[in-house]
C-alpha cells in the first residue's frame, strides 16, 4: 500500500506491506535506526516514538496506520549541528544510560512529560518511565536525568 | 515475531465498518492486546479492520447526566477527562492501572472491553459503574448489560458481525465514593486481583478482578455492606468467592482496603 507520512519534519512516501510493523518500517524502509527492537510484544519500551506527539510503542501500530500522520524519532531530538536535546544532555551528565540500546525509548517517553511537567515529583518521575525497561542502569540516573532537565527547563 | 499477512481495511465511516465485518475480519482498535498476539502469530486474521479513522467512535460526552464513551475513546483521553475525573472518578481511578502511559495513548476503551480479559481494570469498573454495552450490526443495535456482555476469558457477547460502538454509563447515586485498588508483581503487569468499589447510602458495588473468567460481582458481600456490616466482614465475603488460598486471601485484603479508601 502507499503511504505518506510526515517523518521528523519531511514527508515520506512509501510502498509498503500492511503486515509491516512501524519499527521495521522506520528502521529497514527509511534507515532511521536510532529507533530500537527489543521484545516486539510492546513490554520493553525500547521501540517508542512519537506520533502525533503522543509517545507509543511502534511495535504495535502498521506503518500503513501512520499514512497521513506525523512521526519523530531519535534521529529529530538533537539539533542540526549536533548539539544534544537538553534530555539527552542531562542522560549524558547523570549517567542516564550504560550500554544505550534502551535510551532511544526513554528520551521519547519522556521528552513531552519533561515539557508538559517541569515540576512532577520523583514518584511521578518514576511512574512516567514505567513503560520502558533498563537493563543496566537501576534507574536511578534516568530519574535524575529527568529531574534535571526539567530543573533546566523551567 | 512478525505478523503473517493480511488484507488491511481501513475505512472512514461506520457503516462502511459494519459492511467489513464477519467470521474472517478482525477489528484493530488500539492495537495493544491484538498486535502483540499476531507478532507471536497466535492470531492470523485473514482481513485486519482499521477502525481508528472512524471519528463518529471517538466521542466522549456526558448527556442528560450519562456518560457516553465512543469506543475508540483512548485510555489517556478518559485519564485526562474533567468530565470523568468530576463525574464518575472510578473510571479514572481504574485507567490509570492500565499499561503504561505508551499504552493508554493508543489503547481504547472499545478495545479493552472487546478484548475480555478477566485481568483488565476498564471491565471491571464499568461492572461496577452498572454500565450498558452498545453493538452494533448491519441488522441494526443491541444494548446489554456487563453480565451478559462480559461471556467468559476473552468471550463476549460480539458476534462475528457486530461491533462494540459505545458504552454508556449512568450518573453515580448521590454521595458515592469510589475507589479501584489491585495488586501486580510489577508495575503495570497484569493485575493478578483487584477490585472496583462504588460505595453510597443505601448502595454498594463490589466487583472483584481476576477472581472469575469475567468480571465478579460479590453480591454477598455487598448484600451484608448495605445491611450494615463493617468493610471487614464485607472483604471476608468478597474472598470467599475465591477458591485459591492465597488468592482468596489476596483478594479479601484488596477488596478491605479499597472499601476502606471509599469511606465503608
Amino acid at each position: 500500500m502507499r503511504i505518506g507520512v510526515d517523518v521528523n519534519g519531511r514527508r515520506k512516501d512509501a510502498d509498503v506491506e500492511p503486515r509491516t510493523l512501524l519499527s521495521d518500517f522506520l528502521r529497514h524502509d527509511l534507515g532511521l535506526t536510532g529507533t530500537h527492537v527489543g521484545c516486539e510484544h510492546g513490554v520493553c519500551g525500547a521501540c517508542t516514538v512519537q506520533v502525533d506527539g503522543e509517545p507509543v510503542r511502534s511495535c504495535l501500530m502498521f506503518a500503513v496506520q501512520v499514512d497521513g500522520r506525523s512521526v519523530r524519532t531519535v534521529e529529530a531530538l538533537a539539533g542540526d549541528d549536533d548539539d544534544l536535546h537538553p534530555l539527552q544532555q542531562a542522560f549524558h551528565e547523570h549517567h542516564a544510560l550504560q550500554c544505550g540500546f534502551c535510551t532511544p525509548g526513554f528520551l521519547m517517553s519522556l521528552e513531552p512529560f519533561v515539557r508538559d511537567r517541569p515540576d512532577a515529583s520523583d514518584e511521578e518521575i518514576r511512574e512516567a518511565l514505567a513503560g520502558n525497561a533498563c537493563r543496566c542502569t537501576g534507574y536511578e540516573g534516568i530519574v535524575q536525568a529527568v529531574r534535571g532537565a526539567a530543573r533546566e527547563g523551567r | 515475531m512478525k505478523p503473517a499477512p493480511f488484507h488491511y481495511e481501513a475505512p472512514r465511516t461506520l457503516d462502511a465498518v459494519l459492511a467489513l465485518l464477519g467470521e474472517d475480519a478482525k477489528v484493530l482498535a488500539g492495537g495493544q492486546s491484538l498486535v502483540p498476539i499476531m507478532n507471536f502469530r497466535l492470531a492470523r486474521p485473514a482481513t485486519l479492520v482499521d477502525v481508528n479513522r472512524v471519528d463518529e467512535l471517538a466521542h466522549l460526552r456526558k448527556r442528560d447526566g450519562v456518560l457516553h464513551i465512543g469506543a475508540l475513546t483512548r485510555h489517556a483521553t478518559l485519564e485526562r477527562s474533567g468530565v470523568v475525573a468530576r463525574g464518575w472518578p472510578l473510571l479514572r481511578q481504574a485507567v490509570r492501572h492500565v499499561g503504561h502511559p505508551q499504552i493508554r495513548s493508543r489503547g481504547t476503551v472499545g478495545g479493552s472491553c472487546a478484548h475480555g480479559d478477566p485481568t483488565a481494570e476498564l471491565p471491571v469498573a464499568l461492572t461496577a459503574l452498572d454500565a450498558r454495552f452498545h453493538l452494533r450490526s448491519r441488522a441494526g443495535e443491541r444494548v446489554v448489560d456487563a453480565a451478559q456482555f462480559f461471556v467468559s476469558h476473552l468471550t463476549t457477547a460480539l458476534h462475528d458481525d457486530e461491533l462494540l460502538v459505545e458504552v454508556e454509563v449512568p450518573p453515580l447515586p448521590a454521595g458515592a465514593r469510589t475507589a479501584f485498588v489491585e495488586y501486580a508483581r510489577t508495575h503495570g503487569d497484569w493485575a493478578l486481583a483487584g477490585a472496583a468499589v462504588v460505595v453510597a447510602p443505601g448502595h454498594a458495588a463490589i466487583v472483584l478482578l481476576g477472581a472469575a473468567p469475567t468480571p465478579l460481582r460479590a453480591a454477598d458481600a455487598e448484600a451484608a455492606l448495605a445491611a450494615g456490616a463493617g468493610a471487614a466482614e464485607a472483604a471476608r465475603r468478597a474472598g470467599a468467592l475465591v477458591e485459591d488460598e492465597w488468592r482468596a486471601a489476596l483478594t479479601s485484603s484488596l477488596v478491605r482496603r479499597a472499601l476502606e479508601e471509599a469511606g465503608a
